[in-house]
C-alpha cells in the first residue's frame, strides 16, 4: 500500500503543478486545458454516455479483429508447426509479409472495405496474426514428442492430431500469444479511427481536436489510457488463471 | 536449393492464381488489380525516380524520431534505473503509459504543435521512447549486485561505472526496447504522413487510394514492407556487434 503510495504522489503532484501554472496563466489553456476543466469534460462526456458508444466502438472492432487473427493465426500456425513442408513452404512467405507496417494497409482496406467496422477490424486483424501465429508455431515445438509416436501409433490423422494432441497441449502458449495480440489491437483500432475511420474513440480525440475542445479531448486520452490499463489488467489475471490450470494439468501428467 | 525452391512455389501460386483471376475480370481490378500491374506501378516509380524522394522523407523522419527516443529512453531509463528513489516514484506512473496508444497523442501533439513536422518528430519520439525507457530501467534493475560491489571496491567513478559495467550489463535489455521502438516508430511515421499531411510514404499511399490508384498503393505497402525487413536486419547488424561479447564466454 505504502508502494502505491509512492507511485501515484507524482502524477499527483505533475496535475498539481499544472493547475496553479495554468490558473496562474503560464500556460495557454486553449491548448493545454486545466486538469480541472478536463476531469469535468471527462465526467460530462460519461454521463451522456457518448464516452460509453465510443469505447464500444472501439473495443467492438479491436475484437472482431481479435476473432479474425485468432481463427488465421491458431490453424495456420498449428499447421505450420506440425507440417515441415508446409513451413518450408509458407514460413518464408508469411515472414516476408509480417515487416509490413499494419498501418499501411489502413488506405487499402478503405478501399475495400469502405468506412465502418470491417474496415477498422480487417487491419486489426492482420496486426494480430503475427504474434498469436508465431506463439502456436512455437507452442507446437514444446509438445512432448511420444504424444506424437502415439498418434502414429493409433493411426490418427494428422487433423485429429491436431485437434485431439496439438491444441489442447499447446492452449496456454496460445493464450499468450493471444495476450500480446489484444495490447496491439486495441492499439492499432484507435489508430485507424484516429487516420481515417469516421468511429469510436480515436474519432472522438479527432473531432474534439478540430472543434478546439481541448479539454474533452485530453479526457478522451486519459479515458483511452484507463481504457487500455483496464484490458491489459484483466487479460494479465486471466491469463494467470488459464496458464496455472494448465501447469496445474501438465503436472498431473 | 530445395529450400527455396518449396519457399517460392507457394507466393508464386498464389501471384499466378492472382493474375490469372484479374485477367479473366473474376477480381475488380479497382480493389486487386493484377500483379503484373502493381509491378509494373512499382518499376516504373524506381525507373523515374519518384519512389525515392517520399521514402527518403519517410527513413529520415523515422529515424530521427527513433534515435532521439532511443537516446532519451536510455538516458532517462538509466537515471531512473540508477536509484531505488526513482523506481519507486516513478515506475508505476511509466507501466500505467505503456499499454498506451501512442498514435492517440496525435490530436494533442496537432493542437500543441500544429501540423509541422516537430510534430511528426514528437509523436514519433513519444510513441517509441517507452520501450527503451522501460527496458532500459528493467536492465538497470537485473545488474548483478555483485558488480556494484566490485566497483566500489576499485572505487570507479559513477560514470565509469555507468559506461563499463551498467550499460554493458543492461544492454541485451535496451537492444529488446530498441528494437520494439524501431517498428513502432516506422508504424508512427506512416500514421502521422497519412493523419497530418506530411509528405512520405504514408502520404502516397493515402492519395493512392482516393485517386482509386490500386496499383500504386500495392505498390506502396510493398515498399513499405521491404524498408521495414531493411530497417529491422540493420538493427541485427549493429546488434551483433555491440553484442558480441555475449558468445565469446
Amino acid at each position: 500500500m505504502a508502494g502505491r503510495g509512492k507511485g501515484l504522489l507524482v502524477p499527483i503532484l505533475v496535475l498539481a503543478l499544472w493547475e496553479m501554472l495554468s490558473r496562474a496563466g503560464v500556460l495557454p489553456i486553449e491548448t493545454l486545458s486545466r486538469p480541472t476543466d478536463v476531469f469535468a469534460a471527462g465526467i460530462a462526456a460519461l454521463f451522456d454516455g457518448s464516452l460509453f458508444v465510443s469505447t464500444f466502438q472501439t473495443l467492438q472492432a479491436a475484437f472482431v479483429g481479435l476473432c479474425i487473427s485468432i481463427m488465421l493465426g491458431v490453424p495456420v500456425g498449428l499447421l505450420i508447426g506440425i507440417s515441415p513442408t508446409a513451413r518450408l513452404t509458407a514460413a518464408p512467405s508469411f515472414e516476408a509479409m509480417r515487416p509490413v507496417p499494419p498501418v499501411a494497409l489502413i488506405p487499402l482496406s478503405l478501399l475495400i472495405f469502405g468506412f465502418g467496422v470491417s474496415m477498422e477490424a480487417a487491419v486489426v486483424g492482420f496486426a494480430c496474426v503475427w504474434p498469436i501465429m508465431i506463439a502456436t508455431t512455437a507452442a507446437v515445438g514444446t509438445v512432448e514428442g511420444r504424444l506424437e509416436e502415439i498418434a502414429r501409433a493409433l493411426e490418427m490423422t494428422t487433423f485429429a492430431y491436431a485437434k485431439k494432441i496439438v491444441l489442447p497441449a499447446t492452449l496456454g502458449r496460445i493464450a499468450v500469444g493471444v495476450r500480446v495480440a489484444v495490447g496491439i489491437a486495441l492499439v492499432v483500432a484507435v489508430t485507424v479511427e484516429i487516420v481515417v475511420n469516421p468511429r469510436g474513440l480515436g474519432y472522438g480525440m479527432i473531432i474534439a481536436q478540430q472543434s478546439l475542445r481541448s479539454d474533452l479531448m485530453y479526457a478522451q486520452l486519459i479515458w483511452i489510457g484507463f481504457v487500455g490499463w483496464f484490458v491489459n489488467g484483466l487479460l494479465m489475471r486471466l491469463d494467470d488463471t488459464v496458464l496455472s490450470r494448465f501447469n496445474v494439468a501438465g503436472a498431473e501428467q | 536449393m530445395k529450400r527455396a525452391v518449396l519457399a517460392l512455389i507457394f507466393p508464386l501460386l498464389l501471384l499466378g492464381a492472382w493474375q490469372l483471376a484479374a485477367s479473366g475480370s473474376l477480381l475488380s481490378p479497382a480493389y486487386f488489380p493484377a500483379p503484373s500491374r502493381t509491378f509494373e506501378a512499382l518499376y516504373q516509380s524506381i525507373i523515374s525516380g519518384s519512389l525515392w524522394s517520399p521514402l527518403s522523407a519517410t527513413a529520415v523522419r523515422m529515424l530521427e524520431g527513433w534515435v532521439l527516443a532511443s537516446l532519451l529512453g536510455i538516458l532517462l531509463g538509466s537515471f531512473i534505473g540508477s536509484s531505488r528513489l526513482g523506481r519507486e516514484f516513478l515506475q508505476p506512473s511509466l507501466e500505467f503509459l505503456r499499454p498506451f496508444p501512442a498514435s492517440a497523442i496525435i490530436p494533442a501533439a496537432i493542437m500543441l504543435l500544429g501540423l509541422s513536422n516537430q510534430m511528426a518528430i514528437f509523436v514519433i519520439a513519444f510513441g517509441s521512447v517507452w520501450p527503451v525507457l522501460l527496458g532500459t530501467l528493467h536492465g538497470f534493475s537485473a545488474i548483478e549486485p555483485r558488480l556494484k560491489e566490485v566497483a566500489s571496491t576499485l572505487e570507479m567513478r559513477p560514470i565509469h561505472y555507468l559506461f563499463k559495467m551498467a550499460i554493458p550489463s543492461a544492454l541485451p535489455d535496451i537492444f529488446t526496447g530498441i528494437r520494439i521502438s524501431l517498428a513502432i516508430a516506422l508504424i508512427l511515421a506512416v500514421v502521422v504522413e497519412m493523419q497530418a499531411a506530411q509528405p512520405g510514404l504514408g502520404q502516397n499511399i493515402l492519395l493512392a487510394q482516393r485517386m482509386f490508384r490500386s496499383p500504386e498503393l500495392y505498390a506502396g505497402i510493398i515498399v513499405l514492407g521491404v524498408f521495414g525487413l531493411f530497417a529491422n536486419r540493420s538493427l541485427n547488424v549493429i546488434e551483433m556487434y555491440f553484442l558480441n561479447w555475449k558468445d565469446q564466454r
